[in-house]
């Protein structure tokens, strides 16, 4: 680590970034606003539409914590810039909800007691959302190999491939 | 995939003890709606950023953070130096830890400087304007250099010990880079060792590691009028409260702590970590203050204890233990934290749940220049059990006998006090093995290639029997229950509505629980040590049945008329007439509200005078595969046996046994912080720092043994932490059985196992 500061450097990161007006639908919501080309999709989503049900944990694109749909694709927000997602549609743990009904998902979850601490509940539901979207019946292989990118450290998983199994079940 | 052992024990019914229900807080948690401290936005709150050394080990010549003040948007620019009227100084057990650096750095990553500034990225830029100067100083890294002739040492200065360490006696310190030194001694161990028939003597390594809570150290900190109001994603709000009372020197009652939902603790939330330094910036900023660790700076934060343990243990020829000597040399890092009780527990608990009648063990706590040590599932255990249950396996093989008969001729019965002034075992460990055994179809020899071990372990858990409750009935019959313990995931906002439902014999649904906010709740001594269902379970029960006893006098006072009040689930009966919690409450204030307030306290008497308030039992079988091209190890089967006396909630009580074990599972094939000889952490993140992921998990088979032997409430005892004490202990032994190798050091890393494959390749080839 240096200890002398670069002064150019300092200079280079503080100049006013040019500002870039997004728009997106987030959570089946049109949604525009104008955001600096450093934000990453999880800071907009947490800190500026206070969705904060999507976490932030290892911050590197390791742990799936802040795992949202992007067009129906699963994306690690935390890298994600938000710029990228300008004309995309946005899917986050808010919106897996209809009219305050769980879905078959979300009810797995529950009733397998598929989180504990529930840090990565949100990453877990999107991961598994976007698995159930393109595979209606998967194996458990195909369910662990879905989620293998998603750490959770409290269940042993277990519980969570049997909630995603449940899930298909009930969704069939 | 689940067994149940169980003893019918438990209150009237019908009752939710014992039933699944669903989790309080699953609604909230699969919506997103759950709040956790890194989500709470305060109104007129900065944000703060950390300046770290790079430095294991310096002397810091001066700071300049002029040009970090004027960098726009700044607030605040806070160094030791700015907080004159700050106890610098915390630390419930040592207080050795500065809140910052105070002139020395003695680990990379310690807190130099705060930044506070109106946005996160004003202080991130203004961080890189600190500057600091460092005369590097050198570093130890490793135990033995610590202890090594002409080590330099890391605290000059003697620190205060504190009455909150856990544990009676003074801390002793036979060298200066010794924080503390624990020994538990019986027995005649000269006897033992001579006339023994076996003798074994061997080092065993157990990794510095860490917990990996997914959500990262996240604190609040605001000042109204004088009065400190904190939020944090820690374990222990009153804890917490203590230290920061000290450091800012306040009354404890003008200090409020705050846990929403937290993000995994583990033990790692245990205790005080960032509070005092957000609190230190919010009073120097005149703001509220926000701030949230990464990742990679929790790491630097706290991680569990490394271990070399050296242990010898002496057999008659029937396999019987007579005696074990060892001595525990705990890596301990920079400073304190909860690192002695660590070691109080680590000497306690070496010994195993076996009868053995001389035992002489040392543990030092050991200063060096890395990352603070603390609190980590099972602290203490973890690392002696998988040296003593390696030796266990040994002297099989070595005596001619079975690795479970072994167990079985050795281990603590029933009611047997493991060893002297201490409670007896209140669990069926013959039992539990059997299991184990059963499930793991012991008696069958495994496919070829493969390997099978068990594991076992007792800890003396439960923490301090110290805890109060108060449970409020309303006037409509509702409950409303205060309880200091926090939800770190363990269902603690799930079961202790249960056991006051269950006491009060009102529906589950009326209950409420108010949790983890010091200024609103009743105290708690702490959430950890798998206390709570216990302990708090007390605490609830008492005072449940104290407005309990209230309401039948309040019924005879008010309602009777002469007549007998007869206490049934729910209220009471007077003729033929049925009045539920409500009617009395009504009736004796006369009108139509009111509350009946109903306290309960546990302490050290009656029932949880005899410490430790219950053992918590760990008891595990694995299956291993191992590809002998790579070193590669497979767990195939994992068999855990949650012994908890009485499970309130079976599916919660399966779901933390099993996150114990694969958590286990994780120190035992791959997981450890490495640091070089200059004191960096190599691979402080979690792309090296590899965790269970959903493909490394076994085919798992949970058992329940409910006994109803706890000294909870229907015979409840702690659960959550036993499963990950006998793990890798039990891998290194599978392992053993599969290849011939032993592996003395966790984690069982390929490239540990594939050496030892090469080395006996080469020595019988």
């Amino acid at each position: 680590m240096p200890e002398r500061v670069d002064r150019a450097l300092v200079d280079l990161a503080i100049v006013d970034l040019a500002i870039v007006d997004l728009s997106l639908v987030v959570n089946e919501r049109p949604i525009t606003l104008r955001v600096e080309p450093r934000e990453t999709l999880a800071d907009v989503l947490r800190e500026r539409l206070g969705l904060t049900g999507l976490k932030v944990s290892c911050d590197a694109q390791v742990c799936g914590a802040c795992t949202a749909l992007v067009d129906g694709l699963a994306v690690s927000a935390c890298t994600y810039l938000a710029v990228d997602a300008d004309g995309r549609s946005v899917a986050t743990i808010e919106g897996l909800t209809r009219d305050g009904e769980l879905t078959p998902l979300q009810q797995a979850f529950i009733d397998e007691a598929a989180f504990q601490c529930g840090f990565c509940t949100a990453g877990m539901l999107m991961t598994a959302a976007a698995l159930l979207d393109e595979n209606r019946s998967p194996s458990r292989e195909e369910v662990v190999a879905a989620i293998d990118g998603n750490l959770c450290r409290c269940t042993g998983y277990v519980p969570i491939v049997e909630a995603v199994l449940r899930a298909a079940e009930v969704g069939r | 995939m689940t067994t149940h052992a169980r003893a019918a024990t438990g209150p009237l019914s019908p009752s939710p003890i014992g039933e699944s229900v669903p989790r309080r807080d699953g609604r909230d948690k699969v919506t997103g709606a759950a709040r956790f401290t890194a989500d709470l936005i305060v109104p007129g709150m900065a944000r703060a950023k950390i300046l770290r050394s790079p430095y294991a080990h310096a002397r810091i010549r001066s700071i300049d953070a002029s040009a970090a003040r004027a960098h726009g948007g700044v607030i605040a620019v806070v160094s030791a130096a700015d907080l004159p009227d700050v106890n610098l100084y915390y630390g419930h057990a040592v207080a050795d830890h500065p809140i910052l650096a105070d002139g020395v750095v003695r680990y990379a990553g310690e807190a130099v400087v705060g930044v506070v500034a109106e946005d996160l990225i004003s202080a991130e830029e203004a961080l890189a304007l600190v500057q600091v100067d460092y005369e590097p100083l050198t570093a130890v890294t490793s135990v033995e250099a610590a202890l090594a002739e002409g080590a330099p040492i890391l605290h000059e200065r003697e620190a205060e010990q504190r009455p909150n360490r856990g544990f009676e006696e003074h801390i002793e310190r036979e060298h200066p880079n010794v924080c503390s030194t624990s020994r538990q001694r019986w027995g005649d161990i000269e006897a033992a060792f001579e006339g023994a028939h076996l003798v074994l003597k061997g080092t065993y390594r157990y990794p510095n590691s860490y917990a990996f809570a997914m959500e990262p150290y996240t604190a609040v900190a605001q000042w109204t009028e004088g009065a400190l109001q904190v939020w944090s994603s820690c374990q222990h709000p009153f804890m917490v409260r203590d230290d920061l009372a000290r450091c800012f020197r306040l009354p404890l009652s003008r200090v409020r702590v705050v846990v929403p939902y937290v993000g995994g603790g583990y033990g790692s939330k245990s205790y005080t970590k960032i509070e005092p330094l957000t609190a230190a910036l919010a009073l120097r900023a005149g703001r509220p203050v926000k701030l949230a660790l990464s990742i990679e700076e929790s790491i630097l934060t706290t991680r569990g204890d490394g271990a070399a343990v050296t242990v010898r243990s002496a057999f008659d020829a029937e396999g019987h233990l007579r005696g074990r000597q060892a001595e525990i040399l705990l890596n301990s890092g920079a400073y304190a934290e909860n690192s002695p009780l660590v070691g109080r527990k680590a000497a306690n608990r070496i010994a195993g749940p076996y009868r053995i009648p001389a035992v002489d063990v040392t543990c030092h706590v050991v200063y060096t220049n890395t990352s603070p040590a603390s609190s980590f599932r099972g602290f203490g255990a973890p690392q002696g059990n998988f040296a003593a249950e390696s030796q266990m396996d040994e002297a099989a093989d070595l005596l001619g006998f079975d690795a479970l008969e072994i167990r079985r001729r050795n281990v603590v019965a029933p009611g047997e006090p493991p060893w002297p002034k201490v409670r007896g075992l209140d669990a069926d460990l013959d039992a539990d093995l059997c299991l184990v055994a059963e499930e793991l179809d012991w008696w069958m020899p495994p496919s070829p290639g493969r390997g099978r071990a068990i594991g076992i372990s007792a800890s003396d858990a439960g923490s301090e029997p110290v805890t109060t409750s108060l449970v409020r009935v309303s006037a409509d019959g509702s409950v409303t229950v205060t309880a200091g313990s926090t939800e770190i995931g363990q269902g603690s906002s799930t079961v202790l509505p249960q056991i006051a439902a269950g006491e009060l014999g009102v529906p589950l649904d009326r209950v409420q629980l108010l949790q983890s906010d010091t200024t609103a709740v009743s105290f708690d001594r702490s959430t950890g040590a798998s206390r709570t269902t216990t302990i708090m379970g007390l605490g609830i029960q008492a005072a449940a049945h104290d407005a309990r006893r209230q309401l039948v006098a309040w019924a005879e006072e008010a309602l009777a008329d002469g007549d007998v009040v007869v206490e049934v689930p729910g209220g009471v009966r007077i003729g033929e007439t049925i009045h539920d919690w409500g009617s009395v409450v009504r009736a004796w204030f006369g009108g139509s509200y009111g509350e009946c307030v109903g306290r309960g306290y546990v302490r050290r008497e009656g029932r949880t005078q005899q410490m430790p308030p219950f053992w918590e039992i760990g008891c595990v079988g694995v299956e291993v595969s191992v590809d002998e091209d790579t070193g590669v190890v497979t767990v195939e089967r994992l068999v855990t046996v949650g012994d908890v006396g009485c499970a309130i909630n079976p599916q919660l009580v399966e779901s933390q046994d099993l996150g114990a074990a694969i958590m286990g599972l994780g120190m035992a094939l791959g997981e450890e912080l490495v640091y070089t000889e200059d004191g960096t952490l190599l691979g402080g993140g979690l792309v090296d720092y590899r965790v269970p992921r959903a493909s490394d998990i076994p085919r798992v088979t949970s058992i329940l043994a409910e006994r109803g032997d706890g000294v909870g409430v229907y015979g409840a005892k702690g659960g959550g932490e036993g499963a990950v004490n006998p793990i890798a202990g039990a891998v290194a032994n599978a392992v053993k059985r599969a290849t011939g190798v032993r592996v003395v050091e966790a984690p069982l890393t390929p490239e540990r196992v594939w050496r030892a494959l090469q080395e006996r390749d080469r020595t019988s080839g």
